[in-house]
């Protein structure tokens, strides 16, 4: 489920990030007639999908639909990807909790997975758990089923929803950023200093428990996020995507933005859950949103280099 | 999918019906268990209510079970009331010798899910088969000790009187 960023629009404006609604006014750098109608082709593509987009809608998780899909999942997690989820007694046993994870793996996500799996199979499909989405994973006509796993789209506003209604929510503040990122950085927690995960936590009071995960960005060779390319074709403005990405996968070869997905190599997904962390416990009644995101990202980094230390080989883990 | 082991451990049933029926003893010899709770309710008996975890594979499944059969001291049965569908059964029986014919039983599955369920299954069984081969040795292990223990503390008594 790649880009799951909880960041509201301003803070995905700096650096190189751009206004995530379409702009009506906005062109792209290919100018002249060529350029307004790749435009125009573009703005086409980008409504059609934007109609895809389903209204964020928490009864659309259906426990019954997850519990029948649970050994399937088992069998994906346990034989291909060989999945170990460890500390979920970390996770509190009740109450709203944000769950904040490293994303890796590409569009298909396999850490999603192995994690949706174990959650499940350990607090119960009765227990609401919720993860957010980029809108385009939602919009893709093979993913419905998602939104009966609990995915809803990548919004405040939805991210907001569930925890007042007491859920457990799975949020990846890097996002398509993260997701993308080239394998040789695959040990590397890299959410772009995106903070929206820590307002949210603070506005609703609840508990943020890391989660860390390593071997998801084994399973393709990823070369580059292609960011530079997504800006060029505008695809910030038009799909709030922030890369194009690039990768060596299978079927493909070549894999130019993974809009198809791609079949994951079977590399060992090791997910660690840590201790939770109470905000205003441990850095006072307004804490500031630096300094926490720094503790977390450093307890997340350091926990990914433990787990990426006990692998051997690529893959196998 | 239904598996079992079966053991004789030289004790009476009594010996071991003791330590199977106490939900604080679990973890302490069954194999894969990583969670044994009491939820709510009478801790030991019919009706009794348990949140329980066994790890398999990728991930650790269980739920909540609850006793539908409690005869002291030859059968406990429970069943899920949430989680993987699941039934399980320890049946004593007094053989020669003062020994005890341990069997275990758990049947397993998720209704509803298809070639996919059966298959994970399949592909279970033999962890599943396992946790319950070892659950058994512990048991015996776990039993047999306290057996010899309770032996030489009675020999130990009359010596220490006089």
């Amino acid at each position: 489920m790649a880009g799951t960023s909880t960041a509201p629009a301003h803070e995905r404006r700096n650096g190189h990030h751009h206004d995530p609604e379409p702009d009506p006014g906005s062109r792209t750098n290919t100018g002249g007639v060529a350029g307004s109608l790749i435009t125009r082709a573009l703005r086409a593509v980008s409504d059609q999908a934007q109609r895809r987009i389903p209204r964020a809608d928490l009864d659309e998780r259906d426990p019954d639909f997850i519990r029948e899909r649970l050994p399937l999942m088992w069998l994906i997690a346990s034989i291909w990807f060989r999945g170990e989820v460890r500390g979920l007694a970390n996770v509190p046993d009740q109450g709203p909790v944000l769950l904040v994870g490293n994303h890796s793996g590409g569009n298909l996500t396999p850490d999603t997975t192995v994690f949706t799996l174990a959650f499940n199979a350990y607090f119960g499909v009765e227990r609401p758990f919720y993860q957010l989405a980029h809108n385009l994973v939602l919009a893709m006509p093979a993913m419905g089923s998602l939104r009966k796993f609990g995915t809803v789209a990548a919004s405040p506003q939805n991210a907001r929803k569930a925890l007042e209604a007491g859920a457990a929510l799975l949020v990846y503040p890097g996002g398509d950023y993260e997701v993308h990122r080239p394998s040789w950085k695959g040990n590397e927690v890299d959410f772009d200093r995106r903070k929206g995960f820590i307002r949210l936590a603070l506005e609703q009071n609840v508990p943020i428990v890391p989660v860390v995960s390593v071997g998801g960005q084994e399973t393709a060779l990823f070369l580059s996020r292609g960011d530079r390319l997504a800006r060029l074709l505008a695809l910030d403005r038009m799909f709030r995507l922030k890369v194009l990405p690039i990768s060596l996968a299978a079927p493909w070869g070549l894999n130019v933005g993974d809009v198809l997905g791609h079949i994951p190599l079977p590399a060992k997904i090791t997910i660690e859950t840590l201790p939770a962390i109470d905000l205003r416990a441990e850095f006072g009644p307004s804490p500031d949103l630096d300094e926490v995101y720094d503790h977390i990202v450093h307890l997340m980094q350091d926990a990914l280099d433990a787990l990426a230390s006990e692998r051997r080989l690529p893959i196998i883990g | 999918m239904r598996v079992s082991a079966q053991i004789y451990i030289s004790a009476p049933p009594a010996a071991v019906w003791e330590v199977i029926s106490d939900p604080t003893r679990q973890l302490s010899y069954m194999s894969g268990i990583t969670r044994w709770e009491v939820a709510g309710g009478e801790p030991v008996g019919l009706g009794a209510r348990y949140r329980m975890l066994l790890r398999v594979g990728s991930a650790e499944v269980g739920g909540l079970i609850e006793v539908v059969e409690f005869v002291e001291p030859c059968e406990i049965a429970w069943t899920s009331v949430t989680g993987v569908d699941q039934r399980g059964r320890w049946r004593l029986r007094e053989t020669t010798g003062a020994r005890t014919r341990v069997e275990l039983r758990l049947a397993y599955g998720v209704a509803g899910s298809g070639l996919g369920g059966w298959l994970a299954e399949h592909v279970a069984a033999p962890t599943v088969t396992g946790h319950l081969r070892r659950s058994v040795q512990q048991l015996k292990r776990l039993v047999e000790a306290e057996q010899v223990r309770a032996r030489a503390a009675a020999k130990r008594a009359p010596a220490q009187r006089a």
